[in-house]
């Protein structure tokens, strides 16, 4: 029986031998790195980020990363709806990485026998190949190392582009995440001053696009496959059913919202591999923000919101200043409420009377 | 869910509905037909020491709501949540709109959620005209009265916040708010799930927040923080009571989208109703002896 699923291996099975010959590494000049460094980093699941330096202390390095692709049904709401997700070690987003400006970076990328189907990955911050996903096509069972070099700094997004029409699902369905370079002293403002974080933060914001039933109700699929045909004329409506931070509705909220104080100076690293957002934290700012992520160019200063295109990833450094609960938007108020764009910060710390008192507490209007 | 008054159990309705029998000495069999009624609760005279829901400030500063002593007088509530069939029958009537409540997943009968405050005083006003009673919704004293045991209001705790700093209440109410959300599932749960209270009242507390008829309402509070400087009520909000207090403007169907940009909002939006027993009731009831017996 010819199944939805052997025609979408079959597919990418004949693009799979198209791509075999550049893998023989042979027919490159070979590159000798046995004199770096090399190092096996974790990596921890968003909205944090393993641990690094901010300033490099070594010179270039081979930093050494795996990820197991996971195909897994994941809730993506408070009223239990289900997307048949395709992941990046089994969160969505996909970890963040991050390396420094010249150091190699040597994915392993893994799709366990339990997977229905083919995978590779596009990292934005690496040159030829495209992005790497000519060289990383991998059928369930089979696993594959890549290596390229750093040679840019920023954030930089990455995402599943296997072929065709499998490209958009694969990254709606949950297939992308960042890995940002830093230069190898670190970030700076437009005077080449250093900038130092104390804490980072990686929010990745998804687009989902689950079909309805005729009543109106979400459908929930068996597998990735079955939920195929469904969703392609909902994702050509370019109108999602949800947007999200780190994978669902509410979830850098609650018991699981970011944290910081007063004083602080955090870094928000946001991602959208498919579609424009507008990040905003309310009632604070982007003291320093690289808008398109690449910091080479100068930050812009004292953003109330800033742009993130479809398909990168921008990082803001904030400074803290006053305590309270912060809801950290997509601006598009309907997405951020209705679609489910929100995440909070919880930052404790002193009340600062200065930046902002009550001088008259809401009450009736005096007559005279 | 059981609509005809023989169903109810509870003994202060069996009063009421004696008291109907009695009125209807003649053709009691057809005035019991006319006077159905979902079954109710009578909860029983009584004096709260009630927090009023609000905002209550001394010079700009959230203070806890004063607690005051509050006699409430005896009252006849539904047992259970308005159902999503009962609504269905006003809504077939014409007298309600449909509510954006999800198709249950249970086969059993669940209570009707995606209802506004608007939505439920058509129910009430429907419900007045096929049962002969008057319903109203409870007040929110009524409701913390109801509630028993299960009532939580609201946690503002005086000595744990900071007059200097309001973000120390702000963060408090937050986590307290995340704290008291269990595990995800708005999905409307079939009556009886969350069991029954103390007083006889079933499912409150559970994931269908109940609209109440008090307003919103905004006091200045004297140095004493008992005295009311001013008081502003705002009547297009009503106060919800439920797992914890909610405020939502009258409109609002999905207690999910109609909170702020913080905070935790209420799973779903539903009510029950107080029976009066009041002069309409003798009224139709009279009304109906006298077409009896030819006028």
């Amino acid at each position: 029986m010819f199944t939805r699923r052997q025609a979408l291996i079959g597919v990418v099975a004949a693009s799979l031998l198209a791509a075999l010959p550049p893998m023989t590494a042979a027919m490159a000049g070979e590159i000798d790195l046995s004199a770096l460094p090399r190092e096996r980093i974790a990596l921890v699941a968003p909205p944090f980020v393993h641990a690094h330096e901010q300033v490099a202390t070594t010179g270039p390095r081979v930093i050494e990363y795996t990820m197991t692709i996971e195909e897994k049904t994941v809730v993506i709401d408070d009223e239990g709806t289900t997307l048949q997700g395709m992941t990046f070690n089994g969160s969505i987003p996909g970890p963040m990485m991050v390396v420094h400006q010249g150091d190699y970076v040597e994915l392993t990328l893994v799709n366990p026998e339990t997977n229905s189907l083919p995978h590779n990955i596009d990292f934005h911050a690496a040159t030829g190949g495209l992005g790497g996903g000519a060289l990383t096509l991998i059928n369930p069972g089979e696993q594959t190392t890549l290596r390229f070099k750093a040679t840019r700094s920023g954030t930089f997004v990455y995402h599943c582009a296997p072929e065709g029409a499998m490209i958009p699902w694969h990254v709606v369905s949950g297939m992308s995440g960042t890995i940002m370079v830093l230069p190898r002293d670190g970030l700076k403002d437009e005077n080449g001053k250093p900038l130092r974080y104390e804490k980072v933060f990686y929010v990745g914001e998804n687009d989902f696009y689950i079909p309805r039933d005729e009543a109106g109700n979400f459908i929930s699929y068996e597998s990735p496959g079955d939920s195929y045909a469904d969703t392609l004329p909902v994702m050509r409506g370019l109108i999602p059913t949800h947007v999200v931070f780190n994978g669902a509705k509410g979830a850098l909220t609650g018991d699981n919202a970011m944290t910081s104080r007063v004083g602080e100076t955090v870094l928000i690293v946001h991602s959208q591999a498919n579609r424009d957002t507008r990040p905003h934290l309310i009632g604070g700012h982007g003291d320093y923000v690289w808008e398109e992520g690449k910091f080479d160019n100068p930050p812009m200063k004292d953003l109330e919101t800033w742009f993130i295109r479809g398909g990168s990833a921008g990082a803001a450094l904030y400074t803290f200043l006053q305590p309270g609960i912060y809801a950290y938007v997509n601006h598009n108020l309907i997405e951020a409420v209705e679609l489910g764009a929100t995440a909070h910060f919880v930052v404790e710390g002193e009340w600062d009377d200065d930046l902002m008192k009550q001088v008259a507490a809401p009450g009736p209007i005096p007559v005279n | 869910m059981p609509w005809h008054i023989a169903e109810t159990a509870a003994g202060g309705v069996a009063a009421v509905a004696l008291s109907i029998a009695a009125l209807a000495t003649h053709g009691s069999d057809r005035i019991a037909d006319a006077v159905t009624a979902p079954p109710t609760v009578v909860i029983e005279a009584t004096r709260l020491a009630f927090p009023e829901p609000g905002e209550f400030l001394l010079d700009g500063r959230p203070m806890p709501a004063p607690v005051r002593s509050a006699d409430v007088p005896t009252f006849a509530i539904m047992t259970h949540q308005v159902g999503l069939a009962d609504y269905g029958r006003c809504v077939a009537a014409g007298r309600c709109t449909a509510a954006d409540a999800a198709a249950p997943r249970s086969a059993r009968a669940v209570p009707v959620t995606g209802v506004s405050h608007f939505d439920a005083v058509a129910y009430a006003a429907w419900l007045g005209e096929v049962t002969g009673a008057r319903w109203r919704l409870p007040s929110a004293l009524e409701a913390a009265v109801m509630a028993g045991e299960r009532f939580s209001a609201e946690t503002f705790s005086d000595a744990a916040d900071d007059p200097k700093n309001p973000a120390v209440a702000w963060i408090r109410r937050y986590r307290d708010e995340g704290a008291a959300r269990r595990p995800v599932d708005p999905d409307p749960k079939p009556f009886g799930t969350y069991g029954i209270n103390a007083l006889g009242v079933a499912d409150f507390g559970g994931n269908v927040w109940e609209w109440t008829s008090t307003c919103y309402v905004r006091v200045g509070l004297d140095t004493d923080r008992v005295t009311e400087r001013s008081r502003t009520e705002n009547c297009r909000v009503h106060v919800l009571e439920g797992r914890h207090r909610a405020i939502m403007s009258d409109f609002v169907r999905d207690g999910r989208s109609g909170g702020c940009a913080v905070g935790t909002p209420p799973d779903n939006l539903g009510f029950r109703l107080v029976r009066e027993p009041g002069r309409p009731l003798l009224a139709r009831l009279t009304h109906r002896a006298a077409a009896l017996f030819g006028r």
